[in-house]
């Protein structure tokens, strides 16, 4: 009985004991996973924030594929825009583009062509800072790649667009995009080629450093600073940096999962091993005890019959026998609790009495063992009692 | 007090039926010794275990104080006898893991005595046992033990003292002294059957039955 109430008792605390380390497992996970991220975070911010931001300022109204759309009703504001932007301390911004570009057609070549006006840079923020983008250069031409693929074009060579002599500068390498088809020229000219003086209709500001979570206040900002305009972000950093902190969570939250998941997958294999080994152990204690039972009523067969001779009843020679049972279950249980759980703090590597205490609370399935051992036990002795009431006192006497 | 009408037993054995006792019929009256006298395996022990109501006879009716014991259940047998008759083996049958005074006390297990912790210590110190009133059986003599036993039987004032051998163990002077309280208990006014093989034994009885092992029969 000692070693079936140990054998559960044993059970039951490595399973709590496996709850708690899988409790603590999650928790130090998570606390884990969660400077990890906040690591992520800064390390992010660390690495973006040079990289910064991009905003794209268009006309109101004008929209982004309209830029490249000669059906579409064009929008423009004024070239001055740029400038205006680059000196004013909206934001700290590291290169200012503006644009005029419009989908053409190239008469001379008989091809739909986008025609980008660029002036360069007209603001870098530190005179130590790489120019993002060499100015055009007037009477001078870049190449898409398409373009100067088709027509054979090279560098040097001269070529005529729109009534024009232009010198082809730059030709681009395949980039699979619409700059394939694109010819850049300096704004001036294309603004003359275009007929719209002083017109542009784009900003690109790169590279705007700022905290992402100020970008709303940058869109207000930049709309007040520069009416009819409309602010559009792009290439975000902020969003990848958002985007990096939502995919890392989610990993980390599905690596928690997992863990979680493998524990159970565990904890359930354990609980299913002793859901089939720890009742074979109590119906072999309870085979047991009913074999040394019923040993024993045949060893005091003398005494019982002194006893029925005496005059005792059936159910006092049945008590007497329970009795005995009662106490070997009682006995049995408190050692075999206390064993098992003896054995689970070992087992775990934490032999304390304040480890056993703290595996055995909530008592209530030693409190049941110790219950139900000595009611077990006298279960399996119910027989070999049932059998010692029934003994004839006359054969048991007549024997001795 | 006790009346034995016609008692008859078999034991079933492999190779066929051993009848042990055919149409024996006594009487024991109060305050009298009766003594059974036979040879060994006559079934002397099954006609006092029939008297005492443990052993159900195949015909015959054993009437103990005008009641039928075999016409009641086991349990009220069981409570009768404990009330009725008080038994004295040969080999004593005491419990060993009990002292002399817990022996004595036993039959309260069985039924309610009334002072019977004062009856108890009386009955130890009458038969001279009082300086061994906590040693347990294996600390006793053969004598001492029976006297134990002869204590025990006594506790509960039965009608009917049944004894089987008393003396069969105990050598010349404690056999004495146990007759010495069988008869006490007589002239007190209970009955008495022993059963002995001992004729020695048996003519210290009022009266005196023989037992025949090839008839199975009484003989007065």
């Amino acid at each position: 009985m000692a070693v079936a109430v140990g054998c559960l008792a044993a059970q039951v605390a490595l399973l709590r004991q496996y709850d708690a380390q899988t409790d603590q497992i999650i928790k130090d996970k998570e606390k884990q996973t969660d400077q990890a991220m906040k690591k992520l975070e800064a390390d992010a911010r660390k690495i973006t924030v040079r990289m910064g931001f991009n905003l794209l300022i268009l006309p109101e109204g004008q929209t982004l594929s309209g830029l490249y759309d000669d059906q579409a009703q064009q929008k423009f504001m004024p070239d001055e825009y740029a400038a205006k932007l680059a000196s004013e301390k909206v934001i700290t911004i590291n290169h200012v583009l503006p644009a005029l570009t419009q989908s053409v057609k190239w008469p001379e070549r008989n091809r739909r062509i986008i025609l980008t006006g660029v002036k360069g840079e007209v603001y870098i923020q530190s005179g130590e800072q790489k120019p993002i983008l060499s100015p055009v250069p007037a009477g001078s031409v870049v190449l898409g790649y398409e373009l100067h693929k088709s027509f054979n074009i090279n560098k040097g060579d001269s070529i005529e667009f729109m009534g024009r002599k232009f010198k082809a500068g730059k030709l681009h390498d395949e980039q699979g995009s619409r700059d394939d088809a694109t010819i850049w020229m300096n704004l001036s000219e294309v603004q003359e080629l275009l007929q719209k003086p002083g017109k542009i209709n784009s900003i690109l500001a790169l590279e705007c450093e700022c905290q992402a979570d100020r970008l709303a206040n940058i869109r207000k900002e930049v709309t007040a600073l520069l009416p009819g305009t409309q602010v559009i972000e792009f290439k975000s950093q902020a969003l990848a940096r958002s985007e990096i902190r939502l995919r890392t969570a989610e990993e980390s939250a599905q690596s928690i999962q997992r863990e979680r998941e493998n524990r159970q997958k565990l904890k359930d294999q354990r609980v299913a091993f002793g859901a089939v080994f720890v009742p074979i152990v109590i119906l072999g204690a309870a085979i047991w005890v009913a074999f040394l039972m019923l040993g024993n009523v045949r060893d005091r067969a003398p005494e019982t019959g002194v006893l029925r001779a005496i005059g005792l009843r059936s159910w006092q020679i049945i008590s007497l026998f329970l009795g005995r049972a009662v106490a070997i279950g009682l006995v049995g249980a408190v050692i075999g609790a206390l064993g098992g759980l003896a054995v689970a703090a070992f087992w775990q590597g934490a032999p304390s009495w304040r480890d056993m205490l703290a595996m055995a609370s909530p008592p209530d399935v030693y409190v049941a063992a110790v219950v139900l051992a000595p009611l077990l036990s006298a279960a399996a002795s119910w027989l070999p009692a049932f059998l010692a009431s029934r003994q004839d006192p006359a054969t048991v006497l007549q024997k001795e | 007090m006790l009346e034995l009408s016609n008692i008859t037993k078999s034991y079933s054995r492999p190779d066929g039926d051993i009848r042990v006792l055919t149409d024996v019929s006594l009487t024991v009256n109060a305050g009298e010794f009766l003594a059974v006298q036979g040879p060994s395996g006559c079934g002397k022990t099954t006609l006092l275990l029939a008297a005492g109501g443990m052993l159900h006879p195949d015909g015959g009716r054993v009437m103990l104080a005008s009641e039928d014991f075999y016409k009641m259940n086991i349990e009220a047998r069981a409570a009768y006898r404990a009330r009725m008759v008080g038994f004295v083996f040969q080999q004593f049958h005491l419990l060993p893991y009990l002292s002399v005074l817990d022996n004595v006390l036993s039959p309260t297990l069985a039924s309610d005595i009334s002072d019977a912790r004062n009856r108890a210590e009386e009955l130890i110190a009458n038969l001279g046992l009082a300086e061994r009133r906590r040693h347990v059986p294996a600390e006793l003599s053969t004598g001492e033990r029976q006297r134990v036993a002869m204590a025990r039987a006594l506790l509960g004032r039965p009608k009917l003292l049944l004894a089987d051998e008393p003396t069969g163990n105990l050598d010349a002077g404690n056999a004495a002294a146990v007759l010495d309280y069988l008869m006490q208990f007589a002239r007190s006014g209970g009955a008495v059957l022993l059963v002995t093989h001992d004729s020695a034994v048996a003519r210290q009885a009022d009266r005196v039955i023989q037992m025949s092992k090839t008839a199975a029969k009484m003989a007065e």
